[in-house]
């Protein structure tokens, strides 16, 4: 966040800063905010605070009454019924395979940035599922773990047919498949990052090493791992912030079925589904506070490394 | 051509040199990871292309990585064209990312120049505001969010989604912010000299030489309008709103498990993005990673 704290250049010519200056000046600011602010606070924060209002009601979304319950609904989801809690488990599976994911992407960025030929093609070509549309791209996978569909054929092809599963019927298989296809999903955007962050060292600090000798295990160690330590961090944190927001690819591809149902599907589901919008706008607001309560880690973990 | 030979064989002379066993076994042991990590990214996608050329029978019949009989079987094609009702999705998508792609250029080069160029109080709140609003999981407070978009009106109508896709994008403010600071001050002041008010800076000298930035900002929305999936399930359920996304969604019910006709719909609906990306892919590499530099 520091790329912000720019200072304002200085004003403009001081002895045009006329009263009707001033004015122009007032006027373009406000012309100019009013509606990218009301955009951001109708859409943005005025829902967060209505999260955090309906939270302690009893509604359901409809009725114009609304019974104010305390901190019930939270009691309940945190105590009473487990059930809504454990969707959060699920969690842990996309955060293992985004630190899987993570460890491929610097690996393909690392060995990217060394300018091997034909590496262009394969940084395309790994990023390419990133801007394809959210359900094809979940679809390919409906498709890809049928039974005896296009997995099932690749492993046999390969001789592998031993390998092969019922990819989404299995209790303890599902989970996995799903988090191959985010990870075959996202993979290519933090390898563009960290890529872009590679190519931000200056070459003649490798160049300089390999002069005094030093092999490529120690040009990573002492030149590329320190520069780039902070963005791996954050994209560790944003992967620990998007595992808990997965949504989209066990919606789209089970449906939730087999036990894929995550923290967010949850969620929506009490409110769109069985109209408990107090219990939903309850886990709402817990989301949140567990997303800045990472994200406030991260900010002192790295104010504390730019020191 | 001789200095072209010359240099060729110098490289190859200093390569042979560099070459031990050891570094011969790193160089083929990237490549081979490369390779594995190239294979995994197509074959699923691959096993889709050819089984959207298969009849029914014979996408049951045949293995589903097996060729197709006929490369030139478009039955399915024609078919999900036409039940699916995919050119009116093609339209839906197509006009909610014009006007988002507008309202997102003129709004975000507004912010990056008032932000910018005045000092004002509140104007690091601005900045702490969007900040803030990226990090709201945006699928969970559609919960309150629907209520506002149903008391406006506005199920069923294009505007919630457009409203909703432009109102919050912190990474185009962040691309035009990188861009703005690089257009020198004096031109502004220049500008001042001879007349010019701040919304003829705006309009005449800001917008156009933010252009290349626009560009990026453009492309990485489309992006993310053209596959968002949510917004308009929600907001767009009526079968004349179908957008690209939710006609897709709705094709397990209107093809059940006829999935070599999904799979043809699946084709249909990645080509428009491969087109941009492949026209585009610099831009896109770029902005990524000018809107990533943040934290």
């Amino acid at each position: 966040m520091t790329a912000l704290n720019h200072s304002a250049p200085a004003p403009v010519n001081a002895e045009r800063r006329t009263l009707s200056d001033l004015a122009q000046r007032r006027i373009i600011i406000v012309c100019f905010l009013v509606l990218p602010v009301g955009l951001l606070t109708v859409f943005s924060f005025y829902p967060a605070a209505r999260l955090v209002y309906l939270s302690f009601m009893d509604w359901d979304g409809f009725s114009p009454v609304m019974d104010f319950v305390g901190f019930a609904n939270y009691v309940e989801i945190l105590y009473w019924d487990p059930e809504l809690l454990a969707p959060l488990l699920n969690s842990f599976y996309y955060f293992f395979g985004s630190l899987i994911q993570l460890g491929l992407a610097l690996w393909f960025a690392i060995i990217l940035n060394q300018k091997l030929p034909g590496g262009d093609l394969f940084k395309v070509l790994l990023f390419l599922p990133f801007v394809l549309n959210q359900v094809a791209s979940a679809f390919v996978f409906r498709v890809f773990f049928q039974v005896d569909g296009g997995l099932d054929s690749f492993l046999s092809l390969i001789g592998l047919d031993a390998l092969s599963q019922p990819w989404l019927m299995d209790k303890d298989v599902v989970p996995w498949s799903l988090v191959g296809a985010s990870v075959w999903r996202y993979l290519g955007f933090n390898l563009v990052v960290f890529y872009g962050a590679l190519q931000s060292i200056p070459s003649d600090l490798y160049e300089a090493a390999t002069i005094d000798g030093a092999n490529e295990w120690q040009k990573f160690r002492f030149i590329t791992l320190p520069a780039i330590k902070l963005m791996i961090m954050l994209q560790a944190l944003l992967a620990l912030v998007g595992s808990l927001e997965v949504f989209e690819i066990p919606l789209l591809i089970t449906g939730g079925a087999n036990g894929t149902k995550t923290f967010v599907m949850a969620t929506v589901e009490q409110a769109f589904q069985f109209q408990s919008y107090g219990i939903a706008s309850a886990m709402a607001v817990l989301l949140l506070i567990m997303v800045f309560a990472f994200l406030l880690v991260q900010r002192t973990v790295s104010q504390e490394k730019a020191l | 051509m001789s200095r072209s030979n010359r240099t060729l064989s110098q490289r190859l002379d200093k390569w042979r040199q560099q070459q031990t066993p050891i570094s011969l076994f790193w160089f083929l042991f990237k490549y081979a990871t490369l390779l594995v990590g190239a294979a995994a990214v197509l074959v699923p996608p691959y096993a889709v292309v050819v089984s959207s050329f298969k009849t029914l029978e014979e996408y049951q019949a045949s293995g589903a990585m097996t060729a197709p009989d006929n490369w030139l079987h478009f039955d399915n094609y024609v078919t999900v064209f036409q039940q699916g009702n995919l050119g009116l999705a093609f339209l839906n998508t197509g006009l909610i990312l014009a006007a988002t792609l507008v309202i997102v250029a003129i709004m975000g080069t507004m912010v990056a120049y008032v932000v910018s160029r005045f000092e004002f109080r509140g104007r690091s709140l601005i900045l702490f505001a969007y900040i803030i609003a990226m990090v709201v999981p945006y699928v969970t407070t559609q919960v309150a969010t629907f209520e506002i978009i149903r008391g406006l009106g506005l199920i069923n109508n294009k505007l919630s989604v457009i409203l909703l896709y432009s109102g919050v994008d912190v990474v185009t403010i962040y691309i035009y912010l990188q861009f703005v600071r690089n257009i020198p001050i004096e031109l502004d002041e220049a500008a001042i000299m001879e007349g010019a008010g701040y919304f003829t800076i705006y309009r005449k000298l800001i917008f156009p030489l933010l252009w290349p930035a626009t560009a990026t900002v453009i492309i990485l929305n489309s992006i993310m309008v053209y596959n968002d999936f949510y917004l308009p399930f929600l907001y767009l359920t009526d079968e004349s709103q179908r957008t690209v996304s939710t006609v897709l969604y709705g094709f397990t019910n209107l093809f059940g498990t006829n999935y070599a006709e999904i799979s043809a719909g699946i084709v249909m609906i990645i080509i428009p993005s491969l087109i941009l990306f492949f026209v585009m892919q610099r831009q896109i590499f770029s902005g990524i990673t000018h809107g990533s530099v943040k934290g």
